[in-house]
């Protein structure tokens, strides 16, 4: 197990250099105008375009400029010229929102998920299963910045159920924290909810005919037993890692829309406002720190896969 | 054995699955009796009935699509309408099944030893220590070397013959009167298939327990079997004890089983004789005795279905033969041998 | 002594098979056939299917209803005019600057932005141009990835590390991170590759970035594939009769893999329009004033407080769309994964 771990973590770093090179080459590289002009942003005077090429070394070779781009990201002085702000200060400053959502949404939809999937695969081919289906279905299909939107109107502003959008730091009042994000973990989990349900249902179906369930049977255990210790847990294995990997995901992807629509000024709706300004600096430094966190997820759950599916650990 | 009372009775038991392509009659009226101690051998080709039997035994068959008819007593209980915690306090405690590929049959992701203890403590108050050791202990009694160590270990890491045993062990933990196996050594090689059966071979004389032995490989009932029950198309079409189907086979199925072994004794014949035709299909079976179309002695009356009766002399053993076929005695001890000394089937002309 | 046999009879009668229905023979039906038939009986990814058709249809039809039906275009502003409602005359956008919802009549159907143009006008444009780059993006994305997963998954060795490599690296991204990315490095001076100049608003750009981001999706399933087959029978009896490497992917490989790219595809179709309308609603897809389904609702949930409809209707068509999309695709995977009825239980 050990030396699996280790293989793992060393293929991890290779692949964060990668990242690190692709973001680089996707801002500075690619595209077809002057670097120094696209980092001043929106609002440019000769003396910050000037000063910006020599910060960043656009006069230089390439692996110049990588080399000062990576300081920058990584020393925390990494500074958005449109807002004048630090970039990671500001990140710092949205991480608890961001977390709160995707940690509380993760919860939520794989609590949702697990008893819908495995409600509708044990009811399979019934009028339940079908009706479930088809709401997992809709669920898929519903952009989840249109859906929140429609219930942060709806269920915030016109009915005043809710609240209208908005964060409250844990901190401050842990039921206004909770209360606040009530919606926005609705609206972000139907969207996986309809996915893994589904993906679980599946799986279980093609559990339960397995022969060792059958043996299990054979050995006396009672059907519940029978279904939760090795329908369910054989049938989960596969889906625990898509859970880290979209929970990733999450924070990388539809975090992004849902702080947007609830205005809960979190990382996410950071790097929206600055992708609507056009402002580079946030964008660059969130998108590889979000591939970042991607590539940790993707090996932990590598990991947490192996030492539940000991066949793993030999490949 | 006779006088022995049987501790399990199966009554005209009948097995259907309504499917898209019509009903399939997979056991029809099959009824035998086992009694302690006794290993009865159910033989037949695949597609028989022999393994739902088996299944239905222990309710495994129990499906949204399926009807039973028919009875099977065990020991006061009946199973085919046994309610689900009747069926749970008899599975692994009392009836046993071993499976035919003990790697698929096995959790993967469960080592053996807590499988086992699993099964123990299913049916018995005991502590996780104590059910562990038992675990080792059967390990060792059915074979397997560094029982302690290898308890822990997990199925893929057995070879074949070593997963087939720990299935063994896992079928013997909780002392059952009644062990089904369901081709236990078909998925063996055939030196592994005669360490397995040596196995059998000792529990037997170890233990009271029971045996129905299900296969299609007539070596290995010649070599356990007490009993024998052949089925073809869901019915049995034989049944007596070993030596009387083997030595005064009275079916000509039968006969076309005993006739395809190799035999090592005899020249090479020039092809491998075989029984011609295929089985019918379950949903679609034809009318009358069901070999018909591949029986190249059909007659006028097989046009009715037989009944399951004795039919000829008694033999020694103290069974009664059985079979389902209306040659007469004569009639069949004459056609049976296809060249003198050689039972067997002769080919029919097919259209 | 042997008597007539019985008509009903086992399959070793040839007669029986003579007499079969032809059409419930399966033996003889090649995949193909075996799955559009499962298909035709799935009446409800047919219905679905449909839908989707009719939507695009619509969708396509956006110049007939404006200049028919609406008589203006997706980009006139009509903010300082009139029209009559109800014998009523009403101003397009009111002082306040909350549109006319809808009217139900051929003119501002189903409302005005607020902009003052038409809203269903921008409805069909904004389908046409969503369903240009979902269906452009998937078909880029499937062109991409047989490609890479077929030189990967058949030649091995270092093709096969660095392509593979530079899949983990692309997957590692979450999707929308990575357009988000490639948009806004986009969106100012547009793409330049040696001969390819695209412009910063090319409706090509989304279809590029989409087509990249969903590439992992699709090629790691292909590379495994390829693997799997290369190991065949048939590609080894093919080397033994002299084929070349070309000749083997093109002849034995690649039609393999034509039923696993018939049951991606709608999924990818599905994945680009939701891609395409988040990015878009950020503004890192289709530039404005260009409609797109994504534009429109981001404009839409903008002024959600004050027309709602604006949000509302949009969402509806889109949710619609891929909804159908989605269930047709079911029935696709359905069809050619027979596995897949028995699950139905």
């Amino acid at each position: 197990m050990g030396r699996f771990i280790i293989r793992r973590v060393i293929g991890m770093i290779a692949v964060l250099f990668a990242i690190s090179v692709l973001v680089f080459a996707i801002f500075n590289v690619i595209p077809n105008s002057d670097p120094a002009l696209r980092l001043a942003g929106r609002n440019q005077t000769p003396e910050q375009i000037a000063a910006i090429r020599a910060q960043w070394g656009f006069d230089q070779p390439l692996y110049v400029q990588y080399a000062k781009t990576m300081e920058k990201v990584f020393s925390g002085s990494l500074v958005s010229y449109s807002t004048q702000t630090n970039v990671q200060q500001e990140i710092i400053n949205g991480i608890p929102a961001t977390f709160s959502l995707a940690v509380g949404a993760a919860l939520l939809w794989m609590t949702v998920a697990v008893v819908v999937g495995l409600f509708t695969a044990v009811r399979a081919g019934q009028f339940s299963d079908r009706f479930l289906t088809v709401l997992a279905l809709i669920g898929i299909s519903m952009p989840v910045f249109w859906i929140g939107a429609l219930m942060a109107y709806y269920l915030g502003f016109k009915w005043h159920i809710f609240p209208n959008g908005g964060y409250v730091p844990f901190t401050k009042s842990p039921v206004q924290w909770f209360y606040h994000l009530v919606l926005p973990w609705t609206a972000l989990s139907l969207l996986f909810i309809g996915v893994y349900s589904r993906l679980l249902r599946s799986n279980v179906l093609d559990t339960i005919n397995d022969d060792y369930v059958r043996t299990a049977r054979a050995k006396g255990l009672s059907e519940r037993n029978v279904l939760i210790r090795h329908v369910l847990r054989n049938s989960l294995i596969p889906i625990i890692t898509l859970w880290g990997l979209d929970f990733a995901a999450v924070i990388g992807g539809g975090a992004i829309l849902t702080e947007t629509v609830f205005d809960l000024q979190g990382v996410g709706q950071y790097a929206a406002e600055s992708v609507a300004q056009l402002d580079i600096p946030p964008v660059l430094a969130i998108v590889m720190f979000g591939a970042f966190f991607v590539v940790f997820m993707n090996t932990v759950v590598d990991i947490v896969y192996a030492a539940l599916d000991p066949r793993i650990r030999l490949s | 054995m006779n006088d022995r009372k049987p501790i399990l009775e199966v009554r005209d038991l009948a097995v259907s699955f309504a499917t898209d392509e019509g009903v399939v009659q997979a056991v029809d009226s099959v009824s035998f009796d086992l009694h302690e101690g006794e290993v009865l051998a159910v033989v037949g080709e695949s597609g028989s009935g022999k393994s739902v039997t088996a299944m239905t035994l222990l309710g495994l068959t129990r499906t949204s699509n399926v009807r039973f008819s028919g009875t099977a007593h065990y020991r006061g209980t009946e199973l085919i309408r046994a309610t689900d915690e009747q069926l749970r306090s008899i599975r692994g405690k009392e009836i046993a099944m071993i499976f035919q590929d003990a790697m698929a049959a096995l959790n993967p992701v469960q080592r053996v030893g807590k499988q086992i203890v699993e099964q123990i403590q299913a049916h018995e108050q005991i502590s996780d220590a104590d059910a562990r050791d038992r675990a080792v202990e059967l390990l060792e009694r059915v074979g397997i070397p560094r029982a302690r160590e290898r308890v822990d270990n997990y199925p893929h890491e057995f070879s074949g013959g070593m997963r087939q045993r720990v299935m063994i062990a896992l079928a013997l933990s909780c002392d059952p009167h009644v062990l089904i196996a369901d081709e236990p050594t078909t998925a063996l090689d055939v030196t592994i298939q005669a360490q397995i059966l040596e196995r059998f071979r000792e529990l037997r004389a170890q233990t009271q327990a029971a045996l129905i032995l299900v296969t299609h490989d007539l070596g290995v009932v010649a070599d356990i079997a007490d009993r024998v029950a052949v089925m073809y198309a869901g019915r049995i079409v034989e049944y007596g004890s070993l030596d009387d189907v083997f030595y005064d086979p009275r079916h000509p199925y039968t006969w076309g089983l005993l006739g395809s072994i190799t035999r090592m004794d005899r020249p090479r014949p020039k092809r491998l004789p075989t029984i011609a035709g295929v089985p019918p299909s379950l949903s679609n079976r034809p009318e009358g005795c069901h070999l018909r179309p591949r029986c190249p002695h059909e007659f006028a009356a097989c046009t009715e279905i037989p009944e399951l009766e004795v039919r000829g002399p008694a033999g020694p053993g103290v069974v009664e033969h059985t079979d389902r076929c209306w040659l007469t005695y004569e009639r069949k001890q004459a056609l049976r041998e296809i060249t003198p000394g050689e039972i067997g089937l002769g080919a029919k002309e097919l259209v | 002594m042997a008597t007539e046999p019985a008509t009903e009879l086992s399959f070793g009668d040839p007669g029986i098979l003579a007499s079969e229905d032809p059409r419930d023979r399966v033996a003889g039906l090649g995949p193909w056939k075996l799955a559009l038939r499962r298909l035709r009986r799935n009446k409800v990814a047919l219905v679905f299917g449909g839908v989707f058709v009719v939507i695009v249809l619509l969708s396509l039809s956006a110049p007939l209803y404006a200049k028919h039906v609406a008589h203006t275009d997706p980009f006139k502003n009509h903010l300082t005019d009139q029209i009559t409602i109800n014998g009523k005359l009403t101003d397009v956008v009111a002082p306040d600057g909350v549109p006319i919802g809808p009217t139900w009549h051929g003119r501002f159907l189903l409302g005005a932005d607020g902009n003052g143009r038409d809203v269903a006008v921008r409805l069909l444009y904004g389908g046409r141009t969503s369903l240009l780059i979902g269906v452009g993006a998937a078909i880029g994305t499937v062109l991409l990835s047989i490609i890479f997963g077929t030189i990967a998954g058949f030649f091995r060795g270092w093709p096969d590390a660095i392509i593979s490599r530079g899949l983990d690296v692309l997957w590692a991204f979450p999707p929308l991170l990575l357009g988000l990315a490639l948009g806004t490095a986009l969106a100012l001076g547009g793409l330049k590759i040696g001969p390819i100049k695209l412009a910063g608003d090319s409706k090509l750009i989304p279809i590029l970035i989409i087509s990249i981001v969903q590439v992992p999706y699709m090629a790691r399933p292909l590379r495994g594939q390829v693997l799997s087959l290369r190991e065949k029978e048939f590609v080894e009896a093919a080397r033994a009769m002299g084929a070349s490497s070309r000749q083997i992917m093109f002849s034995e490989i690649l039609p393999n893999l034509v039923s696993t790219v018939v049951v991606f595809f709608p999924l990818m179709v599905v994945q680009a329009i939701g891609l395409e309308a988040a990015l878009s609603f950020l503004g890192a897809g289709v530039r404005p004033p260009n409609p797109s389904w994504g534009t429109i609702l981001g404009e839409g949930i903008h002024r959600i407080v004050t027309a709602p409809h604006q949000t509302i209707v949009p969402g509806l068509m889109l949710v619609l769309t891929v909804l159908s999309l989605n269930v047709f695709g079911d029935g696709v995977r359905d069809a050619f994964d027979p596995r897949a009825k028995v699950r139905q239980g």
